[in-house]
């Protein structure tokens, strides 16, 4: 490349310029729009080159960052081995169906009789397109992906508190906020009240661009029209034949929109993370921990509970006890890559020192709750033609979600109930199963009234009576974050931690599989230079 | 490409960089946790006594020490204050000696413990002072020296 360059220039051209005028990170932010990097750190598969030098590594937790750990440093030649504390693979990746018995802390045990084909993802369920590194293992390892319906323009915005709690469809509520939007904006423009802000150029552009924004008619008016129908519904919608001629629905007043406070559901589908397009696994959440099991399963040892982790100058010990057979058993390796969650980890004697040791205690664990509800027939589908989807509600339950799968099946179908967070999750995980149950139902019966007949059965689990995480996730603060997260990352003698906990994607398995790569590349960097 | 719309570009990058700094340090980063939207109030725990559950996120609506530990702390600490145990442990609040003092169970609450949350951020003085006198005269716990709003609020 010349000093002065030529035009066009090459995409490639153009990422080592902004390279050497940005710097290497201003690079990778480049790439994302020419289609070339993903939105999380993953920028492709994982290269450890070099030699293992014959390297034993300990992984601590057989979730998503301890399998992609395994499977990675395996391929590179580690002797490995994996302890896992539940009677399978997959941490949070999970999923109950018919025939599942899930026992939580406290003893409470519930047996799923959901249909086959039926299932509650308890923890995470949706994968963003912007998390590559998910993506990649799901590709790999032959987990097939399906669209998730985070929006659906047909689903319900729902507030006790306006039109007496009667639902509104999304695109109803999303048209006419827009549509008066679009309307009260161009008034300020014509009557230059936008003059300090917008050249009289500008000006001419941005009406026009409210005219389409907003569906407004040619005197710039949301009215009644089949433009604003077209996007809010219709009184009557166009069809074929005698009965074609189609009859455009009026559109709520402004202050009645205002007012409803529903315009607060408008949001939510908007961050990166919940874009279309947005993926799940078919068959259910778990299919990915059965795809690496398939690849490391064989490196898993299961119904293993770690007690005590001891490090000294030639390798680490992990003392764990066999929960089936009672034995008190130990592992030994030259490096642990320990994923045990923090709210655990902070109760497990460990020789760390003092920086990680206050890192791990640094982070505590949010509450969450979910219901799945099966139902005999899919009544969302047949009566109200919501296929998938989120409607949200200020009740309690919060939301109520719809599969994104089986359209049109005439047999029980499963709805997400619940999905809590906040002082009410904490009230909710107070609750037997039972009741949770229950109140899900009392709840989402405000919406669908059907809920009353075709009730079949239900699963719920609060996370923070899970007994292998005791919590939902690490919830760090700002503060938390800057004291104490490089400390947690960093790697301690022979002990580097990784899983969502140890990332800025909380919460969501990228987190997971973006620290565990992150964390065995400093390792393998470790192992070459010793 | 024309020069112009690359130096945009190359202006573009730089700005990125600048909004990444910014959103990597605030807390505002997505989880995919659970909306914590304000919820209006029904009933949840079936028996007269409790409290009506559905506190308005993000705080909590009970005001007796009984319906807060009943709606809070029994979530993790269970309903007999035993605690439980899996691949961690809930340590019982039944018999616990660490309740002697009634400043540690009121720090425990205000800042949390390990992969405990702080919920008496959630709460004002009144009902920390309330949940904290409960415990600990509870489950087979005598401590008669109840704690008071004014202490709860110098903990904070």
């Amino acid at each position: 490349m010349t000093e002065t360059p030529q035009f066009p220039l090459s995409k490639r051209d153009l990422l080592s310029m902004i390279g050497k005028t940005a710097g290497a990170t201003a690079m990778l932010m480049a790439m994302a729009p020419l289609g070339q990097a993903h939105a999380s750190t993953f920028t492709g598969p994982i290269k450890l080159d070099g030699n293992a030098k014959g390297t034993s590594v300990v992984i601590l937790g057989a979730g998503l960052a301890g399998m992609v750990s395994a499977l990675e440093l395996s391929r590179a030649g580690y002797s490995v081995q994996v302890l896992e504390f539940n009677p399978k693979v997959g941490g949070r990746t999970w999923s109950l169906r018919g025939g599942d018995t899930y026992t939580e802390l406290g003893g409470f045990t519930q047996t799923c009789t959901f249909a086959p084909g039926n299932y509650l993802n308890p923890g995470p369920w949706r994968i963003p397109t912007e998390h590559g590194g998910v993506i990649h293992y799901c590709h790999e390892l032959g987990v097939a992906l399906e669209p998730f319906q985070q929006n659906n323009y047909n689903a319900y915005v729902h507030s006790t508190q306006a039109f007496g709690g009667k639902p509104q469809r999304f695109k109803t509520i999303q048209a006419d906020y827009q549509g008066h939007v679009a309307e009260l904006l161009g008034k300020a423009v014509r009557q230059n009240a936008l003059d300090d802000a917008v050249t009289a150029e500008d000006a001419q552009i941005l009406l026009e661009s409210l005219r389409s924004w907003g569906a407004l008619d040619s005197d710039m008016r949301y009215v009644k029209s089949n433009a604003s129908a077209g996007r809010r519904g219709w009184a009557k919608g166009p069809g074929g034949g005698l009965t074609a001629v189609p009859i455009p629905s009026e559109p709520l007043d402004m202050a009645t929109v205002l007012q409803s406070g529903l315009w607060r559901s408008l949001g939510s589908h908007l961050t990166n993370e919940h874009q279309q397009a947005i993926f799940q696994p078919v068959g259910g959440m778990d299919q990915i921990a059965v795809g690496f099991e398939r690849a490391v399963g064989s490196m898993v040892r299961l119904n293993s509970k770690v007690t005590a982790i001891r490090q000294d100058d030639a390798g680490v010990t992990v003392e764990y006890l066999d929960t089936v057979s009672g034995d008190r058993l130990t592992a030994r390796a030259d490096y642990c890559i320990n994923t045990i969650p923090l709210s655990i980890l902070a109760q497990i004697p460990m020789n760390v020192g003092g920086p990680m040791a206050a890192a791990i205690r640094a982070v505590p664990y949010g509450p969450s709750v979910k219901v799945g509800l099966e139902f005999k027939r899919r009544f969302w589908e047949q009566d109200e033609q919501i296929y998938g989807g989120i409607t949200s509600t200020d009740l309690p339950n919060s939301q109520i979600s719809y599969p994104s799968t089986g359209y049109g099946s005439k047999g029980p179908g499963v709805l997400l109930g619940a999905y809590i967070g906040g002082a009410t999750s904490y009230e909710m995980s107070s609750l037997s199963p039972q009741e949770r149950v229950q109140r899900a139902l009392e709840w989402g019966a405000q919406i669908h009234p059907q809920y009353r007949d075709e009730f079949m059965s239900g699963m719920s689990v609060a996370w923070h009576r899970v007994p292998w995480t005791l919590g939902c996730s690490g919830r760090w603060t700002e503060q938390a974050r800057a004291e104490h997260y490089d400390n947690l990352c960093q790697i301690d003698g022979r002990v580097v931690l990784a899983g969502e906990h140890a990332s800025y994607i909380g919460a969501w398995q990228e987190g997971a599989v973006t620290s565990a790569l992150d964390a065995i590349g400093r390792l393998h960097q470790r192992v070459q230079a010793a | 490409m024309t020069k112009p719309s690359m130096f945009a570009i190359l202006a573009a990058s730089a700005a990125a960089v600048t909004i990444l700094g910014g959103a990597l340090g605030a807390t505002a980063l997505a989880q995919d946790a659970p909306p914590i939207g304000p919820n209006s109030a029904g009933p949840v725990r079936g028996d007269a006594e409790a409290a009506a559950i559905a506190s308005n996120a993000p705080r909590f609506v009970q005001r007796t020490g009984e319906d807060l530990y009943m709606n809070v702390c029994a979530a993790c600490h269970m309903p007999d204050g035993k605690g439980a145990e899996g691949a961690g442990f809930y340590p019982a609040l039944a018999g616990n000696a660490k309740l002697a003092a009634k400043g540690y169970p009121a720090y425990v609450v205000l800042q949390g413990l390990n992969g405990m949350p702080p919920v008496g951020e959630m709460m004002d003085d009144d009902q920390v002072a309330e949940v904290v006198n409960y415990v600990r005269t509870h489950f087979g716990n005598e401590y008669q020296d109840a704690i008071a709003p004014a202490e709860i609020a110098a903990l904070r």
